[in-house]
Order: C-alpha cells, then structure tokens, then sequence
C-alpha cells in the first residue's frame, strides 16, 4: 500500500472505503485514467427522480391550487377561474391533491439528495464523481426560493452528469439553458426591450411591463467563464443579456406567446427575443434568433480568459489553495490545445507531478469530509433527512451554495473556530456508531493508509475509549485533508 | 509589526501625536472602549427602497409599481427629514431615528465602480481604494489601535470569518453550535494532536475560547433555522458575547439575501420581509446589550445600491449608490449625513450618484465607538 494510493482514493477520489486502497494497488494512474473511460459512471439514472419539466410541473400545480384555495376562500366562483375552468386550465380543486403538491417539492429534493449521496458511496469511479461535482459547483445552481428547489438536483443529472468528459462549450450551453439556471438566475422572464412581445404589451392599456433581466448574463461572464477581470464591461453584459432574451420555460407567462410547448420545457419564443446583431467584448454576433446566444457561448468557452480561470479552479480544488503556475499552465495548455476536451484536461491534472505531492494541502470542505467519513465506515445506504440537516449544521446544505458564486473552495473559508469545532462535535456523534463496530486503528488504516503519521497513530493507541478514538481519528490532521 | 509598518506608510505626518492622543484617552479616564458593530447586508440592498426619496420628482417615474407612498397612509413610509422616509417594515429603526439615536446616509458608496457582488464585497471589508489581492479587512486594522487590554478583538458572527475581520488582530468566529457537545478531554487531546498544525490549532485553540464564553445560553438559538430567517437569533448571540466579561470590542453580522432581481414588492413583499427581519434583527441587538447599548455604536452597509429604475421584472439590478445607517445609544444621530445627489441625475443613466464615501461612515462610527482620533483612522486603517 503506497502513498500513492492514499492520494489517488483522498485527494483525487472522495476518500478510501474500506479494502480500496489495496484495490487500488500498484498503479493509482491507471486507477484514476480508467475512470475517464467511464462516462456513463457519472450519470445518476434512476426512474423514481423527476425531470426538471415535471418538477415544473409539479411546482405549477401547486402553486396553482393554493392560489385556487385563496381565491375560493374569497368568492365561490370568480369569472377569470371559471372561465380558466372552461378552458381546462385548471383542474377542479382536490383537497388531497392540494395535499400531496405541497408535499411533493420537499419530498423530490430530500430523493435528490439521498441518491447523490449514495451514487458518492457506491460509485465505482469517485475520481470522476469528485470531477463531477467540482463542475456542478463551478456552475452552480441552487436552492434558493421556493420556485428553484425543485431544480438542482435534475439541474445536475441532466446539465452536468452528461457533459462532466465532454467539450466545455457543450457542458456550458446544457447549464446556462437549462430550466433550472433560466429560472435561478431570473432569465425566464427578460424580454428583449424592442421585441415584439414587448411591445404589444406597451400598447394594452393594462400593461405588464416586460423588459431585460441581466442576471443571467452577467453571472456566466463573470463565475462561468472569462472571469471579472476577463475584459468585459457593464454594455457587453447588456448585449449579452438581450441576446439572451427569448430563452424560457414553457409556462402560464408563456401562454399565447407563439409557443406551444409542453409545460416546463425549455423554449424559445422568438416574441420575447430582442431582435439584432449583437457586439460582445468587440466580437459581433449576427442576429440568429436561439443560435446567437449558443454561438455567444461556444465563443466565450474558447477565450483564453476561460481556459486560464478553469484551469486555475482545478488546480485550486485538486492540489492547493496556491497552487504552482506550472500546474495551472499545463492545464489551461491542455484545455486549449484539445479545444476545451474535459476529459483531455482531467488526463493532464492525472498525469501532472504537482498533483502527487505527498503532503496533504487541501483542507476537506464539510462535503468532502462528511462523504469520506461515510465512505471510511463502510456506509452503502444512507436516510436523507438527518444527513440533510448535518451537512446544513457543518455549512454546506445540498445545493443550497449562498450565490451562484458556489461553494468557497480553499480552507479560509472553512477552517474558521466555530466550523473546526463543528466537525469535533459531529465526529463524537459519528463515533460512537463507528466505534460499535470498529476498532479506532483498524479504522485509521483502512481510511489513511501510508499516509497516517506516526503522531497521529499515538494519540489513537493512547484514546481513553472507541469513542474517542475514532474522533481522533476523523479529526486528525491528516483527515481533514486531503 | 503591523506598527511599525503603518508608520513607514504615513510617513512624517505628524500623526503620531494625534494617535496617542485618542489611544490615551481611555488609558486617562480608565473606562473601556465601547463596542462597535458592522452589519453587512450581503447582496446589495436596495437603497431607494430602504430610505425614500418620496418628494423627489423623479422617484415616482424611476420605481414604478414599486414606488411606496408618502408618509402618512397605512402603507406610508415613516418620515426622516429632508424629504426621505423609512421603509414601512423598518419601525424599530424609526424609533431609534425618533430617540435621535441613527442616522442615514444615501448616494453611499465604496469606492468599487463595477457590478461583481465578490468583488464589491471584498473592497467594501478591505476599506481599499481599489479591488486587490489584499486580505486584511478594515475593522481589524482598527481593533489594532485599540489599547492593549482584555476584548482588545473582533467576533464574526457565522462559520466563517469574515474579510473585514481578517488581519494581524485577534479575531473569531461564532455559530450556533449542534446539540452535541465534545467532551474537554476529547478537545485537549486533539489540541495536543495539532501542536504542529498552523491551520487546526489555532482554530481549535480559539474555538474553545469563544464557545466558554458564548456558553450556556447557546442552546436557545440552534433551532434558528438557516439563512435570512435567523437574523434576530444571531443578533441577540452577538450581543451575549459583547456584554460577557471581558467580550470582544467589535462584532460583524453578515445578513444575507438582499439580490432582489425579480418581485422585490413594495410596502410588502420579498425585500419588506428582509427589512423585517433586519428590524427584528437591531432590537434583538438593542435588547440584549441591556446597559451596554447606551456605549454601542452600530454601522449597517451593503455592497453597492440597486438600480434607481425598476426592471423588467419588477425587480432591481446591480447599482452603485446606495443606503447606510449609523445608529446605536452612543450615536448622536437623527441627521442625513452627507450629500443627496437626488434622482434627476443618475450615475451612468442607472445608478443613484455615488457621493458619499462609506470610509467616512465607518471612520465616523469607529471614532464614536472608540474616541480614536479620526487623522490616525485614515491613515492606519484606510490609507491604503
């Protein structure tokens, strides 16, 4: 058992589980590179989880019968919802319907949650899983109204899991139009100013001001791709926010705009879309209804400002909070050269010497440390409801990143007192369902391997208790790193 | 060090005297500084929506079906001078107005010019001129010049610490702890394991501290619930930590969720729930210091402002001026500091001006707070 191995499962994987680190055996590389041949072991398939357009669906109707509930409680039949009756927009109202729809977001989020935990417990290839939720999380969407919770975890299976070894032009243009992004960052209702919907509705006397959301826009210039100091100016987000202007989810907004889609796909209606040419950071882009926003995005993926920011992430979450230059050169070279080939750049970060370097320096987010203390004990199933509320005790709710900047990534962020002193008081819960069937060093072995220290191993055969033993463990130096 | 180093910056200005002269202040008459808390309002909080232009002529125009009514009407805004009201939902902030107990200033603004809520956030804490790769945060450069003595740094109310708070001064963090509590055995041993760790020891090392002190009363707010809902809950835990026993002179309270993009609302809504819960947030401040309010003073900011014009989507985007408040019992306040700019003008066709330099709110509520001369401010905690 080499100390190569205990990188390769810590650092690269998501933390050794019991047997791995033999497993893995003499050629780590090929452990990781085999991983990068597996696409498919990204992908979270299971029937029970909804598609982002049926949790749309389902959120319509709930938010749609707790309006009806509203309004009945005022009067018995008012003339728009009898008359939306006729029409058959809307279903008479069923209590026990009512019920379940309230119930059904809450419910879809926490099955979200328990099967991205296990697929992280049971995954054949955790490398990928850690490069997975490295890019769900440099492209972050989440959970941060009633109106986007239904969405991160299909946001993720259909946006990301799909992409995550693919082109970054590809990866980039499943996430900035997927309906989970239009809705979170408040795309789906920017209208093109001189568009036509918006002004038909500047001549009806009860106007519904329409008008351009920059939200989205700004944030994929920004957190997605060039950068803040990628060159960009306030006009650039401007154009690039109208150019964005038609992208939507088919809904009640929608209705009569041209498109007949199914309820919570994502659409384009050329009504909403500002019409024209658009110049972006001095590139003009002619007016190509939905494909000027997607030749907009294949542009920005192939800008060197991108290849150097997502290389310097990688190296940031991969190897170090300052990682060394030539790192980040070779995988932005690696980037470039293969046109933005994900897999491409994983191979490199693989392959690269500064990735092996013994010493632990990354300090595990609360993510990385609840998921290999669960992987350390052999956990293969997991309850969403109590892991939920650890995570959110620890700092790092699923999906629920403070900004669409996403989870901080280097240990000032989480290292502070209160946090340290979190993991301490968790890890003492742990312990005592880890102690019952363990022994503390058997423990420590199977999960650091080569790369438990002699002083670590001291103050574990010097533990009063299991107990206490196995909380050394967790929190020891080289357990919170990776 | 840190000393040594301002010295070199200022260079021969003669403010050596006028530092002594407010460090010694406390040394004379005996008394301990009084305390100073900084509430960030993470997100941008809408200024004009905040405090209220309502006579100005082009507020109507410019905010729409978001514009708020006058004062006097259930929906009203509660008078301040000058033509502005208060936020409907901002009621514990007008009776502190009406104690002349706060102050407001509008058009206000870091000196950051660009859009990026983290940029804006990082020149805001640094108290820098301009956006860099500088870490230490303005409130710890002042806690600095404190005397030496007990309480002599800063508390950051949250799991992390927060930049402003960041630098050679002693500072912390604090968050409602799980149910579980780690035996003292346990917590030795495990300091005793990061003897050799720069990260984990000092971390621990202070966490233990903080929570002896935090203690007993922690309990009450782990049901706090997360996000904007618990703004009072963390308010009243900052306020158990400055009033025991030799407690830390400053506290930073990071409020979030004020990105009001889309459906912001009026008198109700998105944005007046937030004004809500900040209000509850301030009394629950007030209460808990008891006595001690009376030597409080408390600077609340934000990034940057929204736009004066309402959105598409009934919201607002990325501004640049915006509102602030000074207010606490050791505040002399119901006064507008600073310049209007008003609204016939706007930064960019969009932004309320920027007029006012936030720096001299802050150096404002540190002289307030600590009698530091305001010369030596400038130069040691916003020179650079």
């Amino acid at each position: 058992m080499t100390i190569d191995a205990c990188i390769a499962a810590n650092r690269f994987g998501l933390g050794a589980s019991p047997g791995q680190l033999a497993a893995i055996g003499g050629d780590p590389k090929a452990w990781l590179l085999g991983q990068l041949n597996q696409s498919r072991a990204a992908l979270i398939v299971q029937p029970d989880l909804a598609s982002s357009a049926q949790a749309f669906r389902t959120f319509l109707e709930y938010t749609q019968t707790r309006r009806d509930e509203q309004r009945m409680a005022q009067s018995p039949m008012p003339q728009d919802m009898a008359q939306d009756r006729a029409e058959g927009m809307r279903a008479p109202l069923d209590p026990t319907k009512v019920a379940r729809a309230a119930n059904l977001s809450a419910r879809a989020m926490g099955q979200e949650i328990e099967a991205r935990i296990i697929h992280a417990l049971i995954t054949p290839a955790p490398f990928l899983e850690r490069w997975t939720l490295f890019w769900s999380n440099a492209l972050t969407m989440s959970a941060k109204s009633l109106q986007t919770t239904p969405f991160p975890g299909p946001y993720e299976r259909e946006a990301i899991r799909p992409h995550v070894l693919g082109k970054f032009s590809e990866l980039l243009k499943a996430s900035a139009l997927h309906a989970g992004m239009l809705i979170y960052l408040d795309q789906v209702r920017s209208v093109g100013p001189t568009a036509p919907a918006a002004l038909a509705s500047a001549r009806r006397p009860q106007r519904r001001d329409l008008g351009l959301n920059e939200n989205l826009a700004r944030e994929i210039l920004e957190l997605h791709t060039v950068g803040p100091d990628g060159g960009y100016r306030q006009s650039d987000v401007t154009e690039f926010a109208r150019a964005l202007t038609g992208w939507t989810v088919a809904g009640p907004r929608t209705r009569g705009m041209g498109a007949n889609q199914e309820l919570g796909s994502v659409i384009f209606v050329p009504a909403m879309h500002e019409p024209g040419a658009r110049t972006i950071m001095g590139k003009v882009f002619p007016a190509a209804g939905a494909n000027q926003v997607r030749d907009i995005l294949d542009w920005l993926a192939r800008q060197p400002q991108t290849a150097r920011r997502l290389a310097t992430a990688i190296a940031t979450h991969f190897v170090s909070d300052t990682p060394p230059t030539s790192l980040i050169s070779r995988l932005e070279q690696a980037f470039v050269r293969t046109d933005g080939d994900l897999a491409a750049v994983a191979r490199t970060l693989v392959n690269s010497p500064e990735a092996w370097q013994p010493k632990a320096a990354k300090f595990k987010t609360p993510n990385d440390f609840l998921l290999s203390t669960l992987r350390a004990s052999g956990t293969r199933s997991v309850s969403a409801q109590p892991l939920r509320s650890t995570f959110e005790q620890l700092g790092q709710a699923p999906w629920r990143a403070p900004s669409p900047k996403g989870w901080p990534d280097t240990a000032d962020k989480w290292a502070s007192p209160d946090a340290v002193l979190k993991r301490v008081d968790w890890s003492n819960l742990a312990a005592d369902v880890i102690g019952a069937t363990t022994s503390p060093m058997a423990f420590a072995e199977n999960a650091l391997g080569a790369s438990l220290t002699p002083a670590t191993r001291t103050a574990i055969s010097r533990a009063q208790d299991a107990r206490q033993g196995i909380v050394l463990v967790l929190m020891s130096p080289e357990f919170q790193r990776r | 060090m840190t000393n040594r180093r301002s010295f070199l910056a200022t260079g021969l200005s003669g403010l050596t005297l006028s530092m002594l002269g407010g460090t010694a202040s406390f040394a004379q008459t005996g008394q301990s500084p009084g305390k100073f808390v900084f509430v960030i309002l993470r997100g941008a909080m809408d200024g004009l929506a905040a405090v209220v232009p309502y006579n100005d002529p082009a507020y109507r125009g410019l905010r729409g079906a978001i514009a708020l009514d006058g004062p006097g009407g259930p929906n009203g805004v509660l008078p301040l001078s000058d033509g502005f009201g208060l936020h409907p939902a901002l009621r514990g902030l007008h009776g502190l107005w009406r104690d002349k107990q706060m102050s407001f200033m509008h058009g206000a603004a870091s000196p950051y010019r660009e859009r990026s809520h983290f940029d804006a956030q990082d020149v805001l804490e640094t108290g820098n001129a301009t956006l860099s790769s500088a870490n230490t945060g303005w409130l710890n450069r002042a806690i600095g010049m404190l005397p030496n003595q007990a309480g002599k740094e800063g508390i950051g109310i949250g799991r992390t610490l927060p930049l402003v708070l960041k630098g050679s001064s002693k500072a912390g963090t604090w968050a409602p702890p799980l149910a579980e509590q780690s035996g003292m055995d346990t917590l030795n041993r495990l300091m005793d394991m990061y003897a050799g760790d720069a990260l984990l020891g000092p971390a621990l090392a202070m966490a233990i501290e903080t929570d002896k002190i935090a203690g007993g009363s922690a309990m009450a707010i782990t049901n706090g619930g997360r996000g904007g809902g618990a703004y009072a809950p963390l308010a009243s835990a900052a306020a158990r930590i400055l009033t025991a026993q030799g407690g830390p002179a400053a506290a930073v309270l990071s409020l979030e969720g004020w990105d009001t993009h889309a459906a912001q609302g009026g008198a109700q809504g998105q944005l007046a729930n937030r004004f809500t819960q900040l209000d509850s947030a301030i009394t629950a401040l007030k209460t808990g210091l008891g006595p001690m309010w009376a030597t409080t003073t408390v600077v609340v900011a934000t990034e940057f402002g929204r736009t004066a014009r309402v959105n598409g989507t009934g919201g607002t985007d990325h501004g640049t001026g915006g509102a602030a408040f000074i207010l606490g019992g050791a505040v002399a306040g119901g006064k507008m500091l600073g310049d209007w700019p008003g609204l016939s003008r706007l930064y960019q066709d969009r932004d309320v001006m920027p007029v006012n330099d936030l720096r001299t709110l802050f150096t404002t509520g540190l002289t307030n707070a600590w009698r530091l001369d305001e010369a030596a401010i400038k130069a040691r905690v916003f020179s650079v």
